[in-house]
């Protein structure tokens, strides 16, 4: 046939797939991108990246194109449901909202006014904390928490305490001048987006990409060079590379002198109260030498030229600056390459490697930007200085019982290089940086009847801050801020459901969660999990009473729930991304955004935030409810008419001021959402240029911080490479001040909680370990499902439904394993049998897969025959909350010490090839689906 | 049986960069989504929440490992879509002339109309990058968004293939292949792109950019060892080496 016959088949170029456009924010995950939704006929045809939104610039991952698959997703929950069959069976039956609610108000308002302690207020990947954490506040419980305790608390904890802002989503490597950028644990982060678009900039600038990781997958594909680090070494590695920094003068003295508490002076004398606290003057101040005169002086004092090293007698007591202590410590031999190699899985010379590309990208070529600008001593600098090492650290330091000593040792590392918001480091993110005391305190004490001074959750400075009572118990049920997890700044949801069925510290009376799996991959010790939620007393009664779950999906918790309140789809609802909770801005701006109803839900569902400020209303709750009639009519009435303090609300952009619309602060605006919707669903407040880098320590950006709301006082502060609240906490462990540990936990106290990093082993290797369990196994989610709410996505469970368990080609061998073979994993906790495949690009003692595609039978909407339940497995099975019994007659919870952080990674496993069951081991019995299954 | 075009006006295509692709499946899914909206018929799906889901997909991302001869192993993710061959097989052996190759620009099409879902092309491509959609029992493959690249009902901006604007890592480029001086031929230039199996004569639009070398280090420490040249040894050295560069300052 003629070529030009075929001309005449010219295809329609000028297709129109839809007939509006309504921009709102992406929710397949927690990176928080801008969004087009095509609509036609008001149904949703086709979502791509908004191209003016500042988190995506028009991109758009997996997840998010897969959005319109979510919102027709089988499994979205039709209607209130009520519990018939036993729990866990998934037998339920539709009910009204008013029914649904009344009950849940029938339960709820006794507890208040009784024990609100007894309410047990926990949610998921939910971005609406700083409303949930009023609710529980107004409600009177201490007992809040989103689900950061088993995400990663370590990087927000030790950030805050160190740097007063965290990597996460809140910082971001200067894509625009490093030269050289270090992966410690990331694959892929909440930030998805920025990050990718961030590593083809520096690409294409030449610069490179180190990747320190167990597994080459991720970005740690596409890195220069990687690293195959042992897990849970992460912080021996990075005191080597102190080590090495301080042997060779490669740090950056001026930064350290100015910017950090190196110059503070630290009392050294052991038989002092104080021994190893700040000198302070009487107004309170850490006290440095001013090298101007040789006098000591406060560290923020006008023209204070603080001097690195010196002594200092006062009243018989001596005391030597930090920066001696980090000499003294760092640079013992025990730190040396040579020490370490072995622990880390890197030879000693691979270790001096790194430390000199280090070395020579921090001090060969610096970027230098002409901007004056003041620091908070008053001091003018002419330019802006750069240090064009970054860093960015994640999940991979995070899930290890030594995550939050390990993160904090690569802040150390940022501040020997003078790599923390010079150009070419690590940037923050307005609201941060935020130093701890310029956050609150957790607030635990429950009163009948009344809400809680305070938010639940807070960042203690020291022992007196803790939620223990006088006999020093906790006063929470997860026993976050109490000796055993004293800075569990995000709660620790993974030991929720364990004490409550223990009744230990107390019994409670309802779990309320809210899009939250915790019968399933959210849970530690899944199948001791789904026991201890059907665990019933003598009498019959469950030992956890009364459970209410909301949640979009009929995921694996819903069966598991008594009272169900369905939730919308994120296009059929009003949210906020909010500089009061975990906003989108980017370092030159404060940014926040909203999603609103692009589409009217079409079963009896209701976003659970309106549910939330509806049943405060009906409990009476302060601020929800006044003279016995509801103050917001739903969650966009208190987006726009909430008020956290005067002129803070909900959204910085579009308030009301003396001379119309203005940013940060200002009285509420009855059109602010229409303004939102009007400007792409998103608005920035862009940080002056001279306020743009060393924000903690600079004027414009501190006045600059104020006038927007976000600091209500300029509040510079140090880098505290010292961390005094630490040291008072080892201090109380050596038996100084008051409160006082328990004895059992003074010895672990005082090795944990240094004022300077440190390391040590993960908790879960116990002595025999290395012998039982020789292998590491850890877990990560594939790209087009990280921090996805339903892998069951009809795209993207075509790209992956199933994952094997990846073994290192060594370990293969060695079993003798071929391809189609299954293994026996087991840990001192439980035994899997999965499929197993082969990799070579990965550690060579470590066993990993693609976490949560495991799938009960009969959840989310699923065929019972899915791979997802059929093949799909999940590790949880084998991670204990609890470390097996050690025969000192404690159970110790399997979490950092420190923070509380569940231990995901610390598990250790061995591998057996066996015969292919007919599917992955263990098998539950299928729930019955609360929504009807797709023919 | 069908012929080439003798000559083409113009060469679209794309530029596809393997040193930045994370295998984050971006591309899939917005092709996915964006073809079907757009294309005759959707792309559809079977069994989309059962055993077996399947469904058609004009772009697929593949992870394999590379073992060099030294250094760790690599992990290379490969997208690959229709790469618009120059001498396609597809066109060739299709028996009604449904696949072809347009003059104006270069790319390749299946007209759905006339595609009686044989599936002989789909057997001549050496590259898989077709797939039978099962629902409409007729080939599928990318149309470089032929509906979106001219279409101006679309913002300027986003005449592109869909694939191109959602990209996270950059790692897709598109455009006229045959001009030497467009920038993504300035890219393959720049880059030493490369076509996929040369040896099938086929002579693909699409280029691949190869991963810059990676693990460079072999064990030395030299070039970089006056990086660690040791100030001190010892704590008290190291404070005194700190006083005396102070003092210098």
């Amino acid at each position: 046939m003629a070529q030009t016959e075929r001309q005449r088949d010219t295809p329609d170029t000028q297709v129109q797939i839809s007939d509006e456009i309504r921009k709102t924010t992406c929710y397949m995950c927690a990176c928080r991108c801008g969004i087009d939704v095509h609509l036609k006929n008001g149904t949703p045809v086709y979502i791509e990246g908004s191209r003016d939104h500042p988190v995506n610039r028009g991109v758009l991952c997996a997840k998010g194109a897969a959005g319109l698959k979510q919102v027709t997703s089988p499994a979205r929950l039709r209607a209130p449901l009520r519990r018939t069959g036993p729990r866990g069976s998934g037998a339920f039956e539709e009910i009204s909202w008013e029914e649904a609610l009344e009950t849940a108000v029938s339960w709820l308002a006794p507890l208040r006014e009784s024990a609100p302690e007894k309410l047990a207020f926990f949610t998921g990947r939910d971005q609406s904390q700083s409303l949930t954490g009023w609710w529980a506040q107004q409600f009177g419980t201490p007992n809040y928490a989103a689900h950061g305790g088993f995400c990663s608390v370590n990087m927000a904890a030790a950030g805050i305490y160190t740097l007063g802002g965290s990597f996460w989503e809140f910082g971001t490597p200067d894509w625009e001048h490093a030269e050289l950028l270090l992966l410690f644990g990331v694959a892929e982060d909440h930030d998805s987006n920025p990050l990718k678009r961030g590593l083809a900039r520096l690409k294409a600038r030449g610069a490179r990409v180190v990747s320190i990781n167990p597994v080459r997958s991720g970005y740690s594909a596409i890195a220069d060079d990687w690293l195959g680090i042992t897990p849970g070494s992460d912080g021996l590695l990075v005191l080597s590379l102190v080590h090495e920094l301080l042997r060779a003068g490669r740090i950056d003295l001026d930064f350290l002198a100015r910017f950090t508490n190196a110059p503070v002076l630290i009392d050294c004398d052991p038989k002092s109260p104080d021994y190893g606290l700040f000198l302070r003057d009487e107004a309170g101040a850490p006290l440095v030498i001013d090298a101007r005169n040789g006098r000591p002086a406060p560290w923020d004092g006008e023209g204070v030229e603080p001097k690195l090293t010196g002594h200092l007698r006062r009243a018989g007591i001596s005391h030597r600056t930090v920066m001696e202590m980090i000499a003294a410590q760092y640079m013992d031999r025990a730190y040396a390459p040579e020490a370490v190699a072995g622990r880390v899985g890197l030879p000693p010379e691979r270790i001096r490697w790194l430390a000199a590309e280090i070395a020579r990208a921090a001090f060969d070529r610096t970027p230098e930007l002409n901007r004056p600008w003041t620091d908070f001593r008053g001091r003018e600098h002419r330019t802006m200085p750069g240090r064009p090492v970054a860093v960015h650290a994640m999940r991979g330091v995070s899930a290890h019982s030594n995550g939050f000593q390990t993160c904090r040792a690569i802040h150390l590392l940022q501040a020997l290089l003078g790599a923390i918001d010079t150009p070419g480091s690590f940037r923050f993110k307005p609201p941060y940086p935020k130093p701890p005391e310029a956050h609150c305190r957790p607030h635990a004490r429950a009163v009948p009847g009344q809400p809680l001074p305070g938010p639940p959750l807070g960042y203690p400075l020291g022992p007196e801050d803790l939620a223990v009572d006088e006999n020093g118990a906790p006063l929470r049920i997860d026993k976050a801020f109490s000796w055993e997890a004293p800075l569990a700044v995000h709660g620790m949801m993974h030991m929720v459901i364990a004490n409550s069925a223990a009744g230990d510290p107390y019994p409670i009376d309802t779990l309320f969660l809210y899009m939250s799996n915790m019968a399933w991959n959210s849970a530690m010790n899944t199948a001791g999990t789904m026991e201890m939620l059907t665990a019933q007393d003598e009498e019959g009664g469950y030992l956890i009473p009364r459970i209410i779950y909301s949640d979009a999906y009929a995921s694996e918790m819903v069966a598991y729930a008594d009272l169900i309140l369905p939730d919308t789809t994120y296009l059929e609802r009003h949210d906020c991304i909010s500089l009061l909770d975990r906003p989108i801005s980017e370092p030159d701006a404060a940014a926040d955004a909203i999603r609103w109803p692009v589409v009217a839900p079409d079963r009896d569902v209701r976003p659970f935030q309106s549910v939330l400020l509806d049943l405060g209303a009906r409990l009476g709750l302060p601020g929800m409810s006044e003279n016995g009639q509801p103050v917001y009519r739903d969650y966009a009435d208190y987006l726009t008419n909430h008020e956290r303090r005067p002129g803070i609300g909900p959204l910085a952009g579009f308030r009301m001021g003396p001379h119309g619309l203005q940013d940060g602060r200002g009285t509420p605006n009855e059109a602010q959402l229409d303004s939102y919707i009007g400007a792409g669903g998103t608005h920035a407040i862009p940080v002056p240029p001279e306020a743009a880098y060393y924000k903690p320590w600079n004027r414009a950006y501190q006045d600059w911080a104020v006038d927007s709301g976000l600091l209500d006082a300029p509040a510079p502060a140090l880098v505290q490479l010292w961390s005094e609240p630490l040291r008072r906490f080892q201090r109380a462990a050596e038996g100084q001040g008051s409160p006082q540990p328990p004895e059992h936990l003074r010895a672990r106290l005082a090795a944990v909680m240094t004022p300077l990093p440190v390391w040590y082993p993960p908790l879960a290797e116990m002595p025999g370990a290395a012998q039982d369990f020789p292998l590491h196994a850890l877990t990560q989610r594939p790209m087009a499902m990280y921090h996805s709410w339903g892998s069951q996505n009809a795209w993207l469970r075509q790209l992956q439904g199933a994952s094997p368990l990846y073994v290192s080609g060594d370990r293969w061998r060695a079993l003798g394993l071929s391809e189609g073979d299954w293994v026996r994993v087991t840990s001192a906790h439980g035994e899997i049998t999965v499929p197993a495949a082969r990799m070579e690009a990965q550690n060579p003692d470590v066993v990993w897969t693609w976490n949560a595609i495991g799938k009960r039978k009969g959840a989310w909407g699923l065929s019972p025959a899915a791979p997802e339940a059929t093949e799909g497995f999940l590790l949880n099975h084998l991670i204990p909350e609890l470390l097996p019994p050690r025969g000192d007659g404690q159970r110790w919870s399997n979490s950092d010490p420190i923070t509380g952080q569940a231990a995901w990674f610390d598990l250790r496993v061995r591998l057996e090839k066996c015969a292919p069951p007919s599917e992955a081991q263990p098998v539950f019995p299928p729930l019955r689906s609360p929504v009807p299954r797709p023919a | 049986m069908t012929d080439h075009p003798s000559h083409t006006h113009r060469q679209l295509g794309l530029v596809i960069d393997l040193d930045t692709c994370v295998g984050c499946q971006a591309c899939v899914v917005s092709c996915k989504a964006w073809n079907s909206q757009s294309q005759p018929s959707p792309l559809s799906d079977q069994d989309p929440y059962g055993a077996d889901p399947s469904g058609s997909f004009l772009n697929r991302v593949h992870g394999f490992e590379v073992a060099p001869e030294a250094g760790p192993a690599q992990l290379v993710h490969f997208p690959k879509s229709c790469l618009h061959c120059a001498e396609a097989p597809c066109v060739i052996v299709c028996p009604t002339g449904a696949s072809y190759k347009r003059v104006e620009d270069g790319i390749v099409l299946v007209n759905e109309a006339d595609c009686i879902g044989c599936g002989l092309c789909a057997w001549a491509c050496p590259y898989g990058a077709r797939e039978m959609d099962m629902a409409e029992g007729v080939m599928k493959k990318c149309t470089l968004c032929v509906d979106r690249i001219y279409n101006e009902r679309l913002p300027e901006a986003d005449r592109e293939p869909a694939c191109v604007r959602s990209c996270p890592a950059g790692a897709r480029h598109f455009g006229d292949l045959s001009d030497p001086e467009s920038a993504v031929s300035l890219l393959v230039e720049a880059r030493g792109g490369m076509d996929l199996m040369p040896e099938q004569g086929t002579r693909p639009a699409n280029k691949y950019l190869p991963p810059r070398p990676r693990d460079a280090w072999q064990g030395e420490v030299d070039v970089l060892a006056p990086w660690l040249e040791p100030v001190a040894e010892e704590p008290k050295g190291l404070l005194g080496w700190i006083d005396r560069t102070l003092a210098r300052l």
